[in-house]
């Protein structure tokens, strides 16, 4: 293990333990929104996707990577699109009633 | 040479420190979910974050002109964008579950890819997690899959559980680890992509067989979890690559989702290791009701008009049942006609009314009730006793005394709403059979102040606004 992964696993259990305390301040109200926020988040492993397609087409064998990498690239924007757009469609919901109020 | 050099450095310093910032843009953006009035804009900040994520991964890694990856990106967003305009409030469980399971296949394929040492290094560690991933992101998306199956029925919602469930569930799980260990310290005698392709084939199974066994009721407890597994297989593709935005927005979805998770836990009085080993179902044999179900026509005409007319404190407690007759709009057109009579109408929620954490607010919200009038079960427990009124719509075992006062059955512990604390109370339901959990409820056995109105919510609650 170099540094880098000794600092890349410091960045994981700091970023749960900041993200653990965060959320704990979402009230049930807006759960679902906050999960399926999040699951767009989780959709940022299209990050990795994007690299290692780069890399992959360039293998020995690039039909491999061109499939794969095109598929996890699909994959992970699906999850990334779908997540924000449904989650940005329901808090339209909620903020809908304000405006009746004023 | 050494400019060449300390230009690299700097660029690195540079793509670190946009990392951190981009991680505290994604921080801030949750944090600004805490408040209705302020989520939509933390949602779009941590949409902008993965757009400038994306923009700067190209950069970084010089990857600009490789055109494949700009279809990828195409393609995916059309489809996701469709997906999620298209749904419909009750569906969304199912939809979250998808996206989860997509999510997780991305992340176990950038697995594949660093196992066979494309996009990393193939040192020990970058082994290790790159297989971690595979697993993860595997379970993920069969477990995914399968519960989102369960939710769209397109299998059955009953827990389908095979022979010795419990050993092949744990036996599954330990083969899992050995196969990791063994794609992380096996030679150069073995292939590496059969070693991957392996583990993924054990890795389906485990998640088919740890879900398969989930009933429609659990379903918010397997969702928050597959949600935590999709964020941490994230973040361990991240550690295999060496993608430190990855691991980090990774951990705090990871995170998110084991609290909600233990949110879920609490609610339903279950333990996470039980359900980690297949417990998730305290079904029993459904026991038929002993009440004559002749009387219960009779009363279920009689919902009396006068107690709706002169409440002044009116509490609504609805279930999943509401949100299956599609009675929503209609419960919202009761509590509508109770306010005009000048009755303060709340609701009540019950932490697993609905599918997924937090489901019954969003299709309350659709039908135009106010948040505002959402209140959380802990908040309105202690309104009950005081209240005019209490109606129950489609809720069964949210409201069961018996999981307060009676032991021993599968929801004793349960935190409940205390509706039977109501001198009066109206009840919307399908019928008299016990809940998901299989216990009698003892309030439709009470004599006084409890009317029964069986039958489709959406029917029932149409006739009396048209007897009103």
């Amino acid at each position: 293990m170099d540094s880098i992964q000794g600092i890349l696993l410091v960045v994981f259990i700091v970023a749960a333990l900041v993200g653990y305390f965060i959320i704990n301040r979402v009230p049930s109200l807006l759960h679902t929104p906050l999960m399926s926020g999040m699951n767009a988040l989780s959709g940022v492993t299209i990050l990795g996707a994007l690299v290692a397609t780069a890399a992959a087409i360039h293998s020995p064998s690039p039909l491999f990577g061109y499939i794969f990498g095109a598929l996890a690239i699909v994959l992970a924007m699906i999850n990334v699109a779908g997540g924000f757009v449904v989650t940005n469609r329901m808090l339209r919901m909620f903020t809908k009633k304000e405006k009746h109020h004023d | 040479m050494i400019n060449l050099v300390f230009m690299v450095a700097i660029t690195d310093t540079v793509y670190y420190i946009v990392c951190g910032i981009l991680a505290v843009i994604v921080l801030t953006g949750i944090y600004l979910m805490s408040k209705v009035k302020t989520a939509a804009f933390g949602n779009f900040l941590s949409a902008l974050a993965i757009a400038f994520g994306i923009v700067l991964t190209l950069v970084k890694y010089d990857i600009i002109p490789v055109w494949i990856l700009y279809i990828g990106i195409a393609v995916g967003f059309l489809i996701g964008y469709y997906l999620a305009v298209r749904v419909k409030m009750i569906e969304m469980p199912q939809l979250v579950a998808f996206l989860n399971g997509v999510g997780g296949a991305a992340s176990a394929i950038v697995g594949f890819f660093a196992y066979l040492g494309i996009g990393t290094d193939s040192d020990l560690f970058s082994k290790i997690t790159a297989l971690l991933a595979i697993a993860v992101g595997t379970v993920t998306f069969f477990g995914s899959m399968v519960a989102a199956g369960k939710l769209h029925k397109l299998i059955s919602q009953k827990p389908i559980i095979l022979p010795f469930h419990t050993i092949i569930t744990v036996g599954l799980f330990s083969v899992l680890i050995a196969s990791i260990i063994f794609g992380t310290f096996s030679g150069h005698n073995t292939i590496p992509s059969l070693n991957a392709v392996a583990l993924v084939v054990i890795a389906a199974l485990f998640g088919l067989v740890f879900t398969v066994r989930v009933g429609g009721a659990d379903m918010p407890i397997t969702i928050s979890l597959l949600n935590s597994l999709s964020g941490v297989a994230g973040a361990i593709a991240g550690l295999a690559i060496k993608d430190v935005l990855l691991v980090a927005v990774g951990g705090i979805v990871g995170a998110s989702g084991l609290l909600l998770t233990q949110i879920m836990c609490k609610a339903m009085n279950r333990r996470l290791w039980t359900i980690l080993l297949g417990k998730t179902t305290a079904i029993r044999k459904s026991q038929v009701s002993a009440l004559p179900q002749t009387d219960l026509e009779e009363s279920s005409t009689a919902v009396p008009i006068t107690v709706l007319k002169t409440a002044k404190k009116v509490i609504i407690v609805p279930g999943y049942g509401m949100a299956l007759a599609q009675a929503q709009h209609l419960v919202k057109a009761l509590a509508d006609r109770l306010s005009e009579n000048g009755a303060a109408v709340k609701y009540a929620i019950h932490p697993v009314a609905g599918r997924m954490p937090g489901h019954m607010n969003v299709l309350l919200c659709e039908a135009d009730v106010d948040y505002e009038d959402l209140y959380e079960m802990a908040d309105i427990n202690n309104e009950f006793a005081a209240a005019d009124l209490t109606i129950i719509v489609g809720a069964n075992d949210v409201v069961n005394p018996a999981a307060r006062d009676t032991d021993g059955t599968p929801i004793s512990g349960m935190p409940i709403l205390n509706a039977d604390h109501c001198p009066n109370i109206v009840i919307f339901n399908y019928d008299l059979k016990p809940g998901y959990a299989g216990v009698d409820n003892p309030l439709y056995k009470r004599k006084e102040g409890v009317w029964l109105a069986l039958g489709d919510a959406a029917v029932t609650i149409k006739n009396l606004l048209e007897k009103w």
